[in-house]
């Protein structure tokens, strides 16, 4: 009996050990790895040793401030202009799309089954400054010759918006689509305003979904180096960029562990606050959404 | 393979996709490791290789036998896209070549290979080239490179100039011979660009504001910074970096910098999206051939950067002796001709101008044009003259050293 | 893109309940709805333009290298010069067979994890779905340094083999929480009967739990599926020499992409439209039923 209770006492922890070891032995001990070689010093030929060289931090945050702060803005930027195109979108198919809700939603995922590789090359040819679009209105002379929209900021965070919309428009309808319309009725019955009632009873019932949208997409679009590689310039580098030229092209492997980490502590913490004012359970099922 | 200290069974199971239990038990004490690891840093891997001796050459190649395959990593626009040459060398040899452009800069190659060649994994290629900078000395330090077999490359010892025998990077061709060299200049399209450039100058011109394109190869544009100050590349210190660097920043703050590009300027240039930039002499060329394109090249007033792309063989090569055969085959005159005809680089062989002088004399039309100008390129086969304008790269004599200049440099392409 | 094909079947099941309570349609709106209906439709062409580009110029007969403009139709590389680039149709295998692998793995030890959390109170039960989390909202780019970080400092080389792990790592949450999603749907007095009826707990798992939850690890299969085949930032650290399909795009793009590579984007696409529309009627059925 005793053995039978044990038993199943175990079962849930046998249950999740394959699945959980994977996770601690490529997840959690890598970040352990990661942050180990952020502390040696060496290169390449002689190898890294381990020096407790805390000075990589200062020296590395010092060195790469601009694209850090960056690559903040750009997050903050898209993710914003990611709810303003959003919300308006999930607002009319919740509310009005009728019984074509679906048909609608599956037009907006139905873009992302292409390569998201080939998506943002595919704007570095739409964009060209010679290419289908500003090389007609160049044509037409509506543009000076030396304009030109990639290689800036403003292509970066176009395509961080554009990688990530559907992030944001779904946890919106989603939460929307849970608004009881009686609630809606009621403010009209009690002679509310359609820009009130809007404003104390969509607005506020639906900004768990902004909140979600926000947790999703903020992470990636700040941490993404793909797109200011392909579309970006000069002065739009991100941190990724940064991070990902320090491991796999001067293999600088000190700065760009010391800057992995400073990027992933800074996110985690201020995604992990807003999970526990939610609580794990709450922010997993938004996570999973 | 055999003679390095590696378990067979666990490179299969990298290599393949099968994962064995081995593996399992192997990767498993990664993790069990993992717990007492804050101390432990990566290996230092250098081998101390610095002058080669003649047994390790001969216990490099004992045993060894030509296989029927060989795999190639080159550069793009470094061959005719028929490969005329490789079909020539299987036709001879009946050994068959793969080759394959994978090659855009060396820091991202190297970042690549390097892992395996340190585990001492084979990279999947037998032949690479890679250029004379600071990963070519990496790998020499390291030991990833085979001792080439001097005597498997007769044809090297009989046509190279001498000049590319003795280079400062590879002394007496320890790891390496030229597979072409070039320089590196100005390309422009004359489609955009009204007045022809002349130097370092137009680089900076703010006529062309976000039409300029600069290369993200730290040495390459440390070099440009150097020159346009007047300083040699070769012989300069950690302040003429600086200098350089403040130059370049200064450059790219004005807004005329579009972007830092590795090969990938090329096709920038050819669509548009830069009007002039810092390029490979035999670029401009090839792309006008494949391309239709009418693209210029310049070596600039203040100079140009001289540098020699090298046939090396990655120690865990499956076929070493193939490919010494082939990089054998490519000092054949009449080879290094054809290859030098389509290319319009360098060619380390001079015995190649003449036939491609005759080639000229045989053809007719535009081909006996442009085969005449090839002959007679001094792109292609520099006077003594030409070679004193051009510069060389700085030798790092210290890995400290290279960090430095990185540090100087990197965040110019970063930022 | 991961959580999209989950999400939209969820719309898929809210649809009727939707339709039912739709609040009544005033004349006045009708103007506020046509542009909203309007912007929608921008906001679906934005999103598909990329698309349509490439499935457009995969039907192109370009000079040389540069399928950048219009030149004239073919489907020759739908045919006869479909496999033309033996690198590129390499890559492709690469991708399918890794996303494959990857999928069972993940969906196996993955569906323990889900069925776990779902069924099960235990200690350590928090920790748990806290490293779930922090793995999905880690940045990308620092699982792949990370991961970098581990395989450089025991110096194991790189290859399929980290490839694999690395896949399984990142979608290992995402399928765990599906699954776990479904089977917190499941009403547990229905197990008690079969209990009740005398079958065993493992009779009770394999004949009743296990199929009422096998539409959740099939989402969670497709999701890993996806998240495997469409990775680019992770396995660009973890591949050594190996190239997958996003990667040799990503590659070869600098130079110029063949109009194959516009080809096996769309086949992935429709293969992709396919999997995905299938999944979705066979719930909605499901829902009818």
């Amino acid at each position: 009996m005793t053995s039978g209770r044990l038993r199943a006492r175990l079962i849930p922890y046998l249950t999740i050990l394959p699945g959980g070891l994977w996770l601690v032995v490529f997840f959690v001990v890598p970040m352990v790895f990661m942050v180990s070689l952020s502390l040696q010093q060496g290169d390449i030929v002689h190898g890294f040793q381990q020096t407790w060289h805390w000075q990589t931090y200062t020296t590395s945050i010092s060195a790469y401030k601009d694209q850090l702060l960056r690559s903040f803005k750009y997050g903050l930027i898209s993710t914003l202009l990611q709810i303003v195109i959003a919300y308006p979108i999930a607002y009319w198919i919740a509310f009005r799309a009728g019984a074509r809700k679906s048909f609608y939603l599956f037009l907006l995922l139905v873009p992302f089954f292409v390569s998201f590789v080939l998506r943002t090359i595919s704007w570095n040819f739409i964009l060209a400054d010679n290419g289908i679009v500003l090389g007609t209105l160049k044509d037409w002379h509506l543009l000076p010759q030396s304009f030109h929209i990639l290689a800036t900021g403003t292509a970066v965070v176009g395509g961080l918006t554009y990688n990530y919309l559907p992030f944001m428009i779904l946890p919106i309808y989603v939460a929307l689509e849970r608004v009881d319309p009686r609630l809606i009725e009621a403010a009209y019955d009690l002679y509310a305003t359609k820009v009130r009632a809007f404003r104390k009873v969509i607005l506020p019932l639906s900004i768990p979904g902004i909140f979600a949208g926000v947790v999703i997409t903020f992470v990636p679009v700040s941490s993404d180096y793909v797109n200011a590689h392909i579309l970006g310039g000069p002065t739009s580098t991100m941190i990724g960029n940064v991070i990902q030229n320090s491991y796999l092209g001067t293999q600088d492997y000190p700065t760009a562990s010391a800057l992995s980490f400073v990027l992933m502590a800074i996110l985690l913490i201020g995604i992990f606050a807003y999970a526990r004012a939610l609580g794990t359970e709450e922010a997993l099922e938004v996570a999973a959404r | 393979m055999s003679e390095h200290n590696v378990d067979p069974s666990f490179l299969r199971g990298l290599t393949s996709r099968r994962l064995g239990r081995r593996d399992v038990v192997k990767l498993a004490g990664l993790g069990v490791a993992g717990a007492a690891v804050a101390a432990c840093g990566v290996k230092g891997k250098a081998t101390g290789t610095a002058s080669q001796a003649p047994d390790q050459v001969a216990k490099f190649w004992a045993g060894k036998t030509a296989g029927t395959h060989i795999d190639f990593a080159n550069w793009p626009l470094y061959m005719d896209p028929e490969h005329p040459e490789l079909k020539k060398f299987s036709a001879q040899t009946g050994i068959s070549v793969t080759y394959k452009e994978v090659i855009n800069d060396d820091p991202t190659w190297f970042a690549k290979i390097q892992p395996l060649l340190s585990a001492h994994q084979p990279i999947g290629y037998d032949l690479m080239v890679m250029t004379n900078g600071v990963e070519f000395q990496e790998c020499v330090e390291l030991g990833y490179y085979a001792p080439l077999d001097h005597s498997k490359m007769p044809n090297f010892t009989a046509n190279a100039e001498d000049k590319y025998k003795n280079e400062a990077f590879d002394k007496n061709n320890v790891y390496s011979v030229p597979w072409a060299s070039g320089i590196t200049g100005i390309g422009w399209n004359p489609k955009y660009v009204k007045t022809p450039p002349t130097g370092m100058n137009d680089l900076l011109n703010l006529a062309y504001r976000g039409k300029i394109g600069m290369m993200s190869d730290t040495q390459e544009i440390g070099n440009f910074g150097m020159m346009a100050l007047g300083i040699a590349p070769e012989s300069s210190t950690p302040a003429d970096w600086q200098k350089a660097a403040d130059w370049l920043t200064k450059q790219r703050n004005s807004g005329v910098v579009r972007k830092y590009y590795d090969q990938d300027y090329i096709s920038a240039l050819t669509n548009g999206d830069i009007w002039i930039t810092m390029a490979w002499s035999g670029d401009i060329f090839q792309q006008n051939a494949s391309a239709g394109t009418n693209l210029q090249f310049l070596i600039p007033s203040e100079g140009g950067t001289l540098w020699t792309d090298n046939m090396t063989i990655p120690i865990t090569a499956a076929n070493p002796v193939g490919a010494m055969q082939l990089i054998n085959f490519f000092y054949d005159p009449a080879i290094a001709a054809s290859l030098a005809e389509y290319i319009n680089y360098i060619t380390p062989v001079p015995a190649a101008q003449p036939i491609i002088a005759s080639d000229a004399a045989a053809a007719s039309g535009d081909d006996k044009a442009a085969l005449e100008q090839v002959a007679k390129s001094p792109l292609v086969f520099p006077s003594q003259t030409d070679y004193a304008k051009l510069h060389y790269y700085r030798d790092f004599k210290t890995p400290a050293e290279h960090t430095q200049y990185q540090a100087i440099f990197n965040p110019i392409v970063t930022s | 893109m991961t959580s999209i094909t989950d999400s939209r079947g969820q719309g898929l099941d809210r649809l009727e309940s939707g339709e039912r309570r739709a609040p009544r349609r005033r004349p006045r709106r009708r103007v506020g709805d046509a542009l909203l209906h309007s912007y929608t439709w921008l906001v679906i062409v934005w999103l598909s333009l990329p698309v349509l580009v490439m499935i457009v110029f995969s039907f192109n007969n370009p000079h040389g290298r540069y399928n950048t403009t219009w030149v004239g139709f073919t489907t020759k590389y739908w045919s006869s010069k479909l496999f033309a680039f033996e690198d590129l149709t390499q890559a492709l295998i690469t991708s399918l067979v890794i996303a494959v692998l990857s999928t069972l793995i993940t969906t196996i030890l993955g569906t323990m994890i889900g069925i776990a959390l779902g069924k099960y109170r235990f200690r350590g039960q928090g920790s748990f779905n806290l490293l779930l989390f922090a793995v999905i909202s880690a940045p990308e780019i620092v699982l792949g340094a990370s991961l970098l970080s581990l395989f450089t400092t025991f110096n194991t080389g790189l290859g399929y083999v980290t490839i694999l792990i690395a896949h399984v790592m990142f979608s290992l949450s995402f399928v765990a929480i599906v699954v776990r999603a479904r089977v917190l749907t499941l009403d547990p007095s229905i197990e008690d009967a079969a209990r009740d009826l005398g079958a065993d707990s493992w009779t009770t798992f394999r004949r009743v739990t296990f199929p009422m939850i096998v539409p959740g690890i099939l989402s969670g299969a497709l999701l890993a599926f996806v998240l495997s085949i469409d990775d680019y930032v992770v396995t660009s650290f973890t591949s050594g020499n190996v190239t997958t399909f996003p990667l040799w795009i990503y590659g070869v793009s600098k130079l110029g992409l063949p109009p194959q590579a516009d080809v096996m984007g769309t086949m992935i696409f429709v293969a992709g439209l396919l999997i995905a529309g299938t999944n979705a009627i066979v719930s909605t059925r499901r829902a009818a039923r």
